[in-house]
């Protein structure tokens, strides 16, 4: 239970001449939901890019269950990449493929299933996420928050051992957000390992083992959420979440 | 105007032509999108990067010089080319493949077209792929799509579908340039209008046949072209 299964090393990026990531290290043990925020423009979708191997850092390493993927070669990158899933803050569907082949195209593609497996495999995953009625309808047919699901749904059919979401509910009106949610609570009970970049602090507070604040390209604190934000504790986190919670109310 | 006769002796010579302009017209339109795919696609997602250079050469060539330039070098120049290289192949005993650059009217001109068309269609498959969502592309990556996956998955697909109504465009050109044909005395529908009209001195009616046929043509085509987009539709794909 205490071996991480995703280490990040020392992880620094530089993008058009500005230093993105400085520095950043983190670890996530097997079945750990941890939270990134801070402010916009502080690193922190550079940084799960950089841990995806979508953007190569420039700097440090990531490790899989101890596999480095600095030393990988570039077949090897896409091996490791099927290992982790991706949430994206605009959910980035293939506009072309309805729901259920958004799911499995990636299964028969590239995990090598045939059609009828790849798309049986598809219907329970959107099953899972509670869209089993919207297997046939094409992006430009759901809402914004079954589409996201439907994200959630396509990362989940690759098996991920850990799951970076990228401010999954952003894009979302407060509507939408609840049924996205209860999906990633949902995750988190079966014992997924995610990493999410969130300003739903409200809802995390209270499924995350550590909040990590990131502010221009470092990890400004990093604590348990009983501790960041204890009344009183003066930390940054809870400074910038009693911003957020002004804003958008107690549960924002 | 009206002569009953000279219709009669009009009719079969343009239908031949006719045939001949069909059979010129849907090879080069096939090859040219299918050229015109693969080119524009490369050139669009700068994947396999070494091929990017040379068809960007192709697509200048080909745009650059006046298509009726284009089809004297094929069928007179390419001959010429022939007798230069073919004293080097017989001095080596090499087999005779400078025998190929002597083409046939028919073959000048369905290469040349397909050359020509498919320069055009790639400028309209590359603009569609660079109007295809960035996220799609890195979705892909994060689903451990490689490069050539998401090229075939992804990128043509969606690009196909963006650039159709454009590439149509492109087949109803190529329908009405398959007449310059008749240089290289291929006796396709302007080619067959030509000698008929020279020799019977029965323009108007000849020409406004020709007309006919090619409109007839023009027509046949845009209503393919109709039913292929609608078989492809996809709910709200390319209208947001």
């Amino acid at each position: 239970m205490n071996q991480p299964i995703l280490e990040v090393k020392n992880i620094s990026k530089t993008l058009g001449g500005k230093l993105i990531l400085d520095d950043v290290s983190l670890s996530l043990n097997r079945g750990e939901l941890k939270v990134l925020i801070g402010p916009s423009g502080g690193g922190k979708s550079t940084l799960l890019q950089c841990i995806h191997y979508l953007i190569n850092p420039d700097k440090g390493d990531v490790l899989l269950e101890g596999r480095s993927a600095a030393e990988m070669g570039r077949r090897n990158i896409c091996a490791f990449r099927q290992e982790i899933g991706m949430i994206f803050q605009d959910f980035n569907l293939f506009d072309h493929l309805n729901a259920e082949n958004n799911v499995a195209v990636a299964l028969r593609k590239v995990k090598g299933l045939t059609k009828e497996a790849a798309l049986k495999r598809a219907r329970q995953e959107l099953e899972r996420v509670g869209l089993a009625d919207k297997a046939t309808l094409y992006p430009a047919q759901l809402s914004g928050g079954q589409k996201q699901r439907v994200s959630i749904a396509r990362a989940l059919a690759m098996d991920p051992k850990v799951m970076l979401l990228d401010e999954p509910t952003s894009a979302l009106d407060p509507e939408l957000i609840g049924e996205v949610l209860n999906v990633i609570v949902d995750l988190s009970k079966s014992g997924m390992t995610m990493l999410m970049a969130t300003h739903q602090i409200g809802f995390a507070r209270h499924l995350t083992s550590e909040i990590i604040f990131m502010e221009r390209g470092g990890i400004a604190e990093a604590g348990p959420p009983s501790v960041l934000l204890a009344e009183g504790s003066c930390s940054r986190t809870a400074d910038f979440c009693s911003k957020l919670t002004e804003l958008l109310g107690k549960n924002g | 105007m009206i002569d009953l006769a000279y219709y009669q002796e009009m009719i079969p010579e343009l239908t031949r032509g006719f045939w001949l302009s069909v059979k010129i017209i849907v090879p080069s339109a096939t090859l040219g999108l299918i050229i015109g795919v693969l080119v524009g696609a490369v050139r669009g997602m700068e994947y396999p990067r070494f091929l990017v250079k040379p068809f960007n050469v192709y697509v200048s060539l080909v745009r650059g010089p006046a298509l009726l330039v284009q089809i004297f070098v094929c069928y007179y120049g390419l001959p010429e080319l022939a007798m230069l290289v073919r004293p080097f192949f017989e001095a080596h005993g090499l087999p005779p493949v400078w025998k190929i650059l002597y083409l046939s009217p028919y073959a000048a001109s369905v290469l040349v077209f397909s050359l020509c068309s498919g320069g055009y269609h790639s400028e309209y498959i590359r603009g569609a792929i660079l109007s295809i969502k960035k996220g799609q592309f890195l979705a892909a990556e994060a689903l451990g799509f490689t490069k050539r996956q998401m090229f075939w998955t992804v990128v043509i697909p969606q690009a196909v579908r963006r650039a159709w109504p454009g590439c149509g465009n492109e087949v109803i050109y190529l329908i009405k340039y398959s007449s310059l044909a008749f240089v290289v005395s291929a006796k396709e529908l302007t080619g067959a209008s030509m000698s008929l009209a020279n020799s019977t001195f029965r323009f108007t009616e000849t020409f406004f046949a020709a007309g006919l046929y090619y409109l007839f043509l023009v027509t046949v085509a845009t209503w393919i072209l109709n039913r292929l987009e609608k078989a492809y539709a996809i709910p709200g794909f390319g209208r947001a």
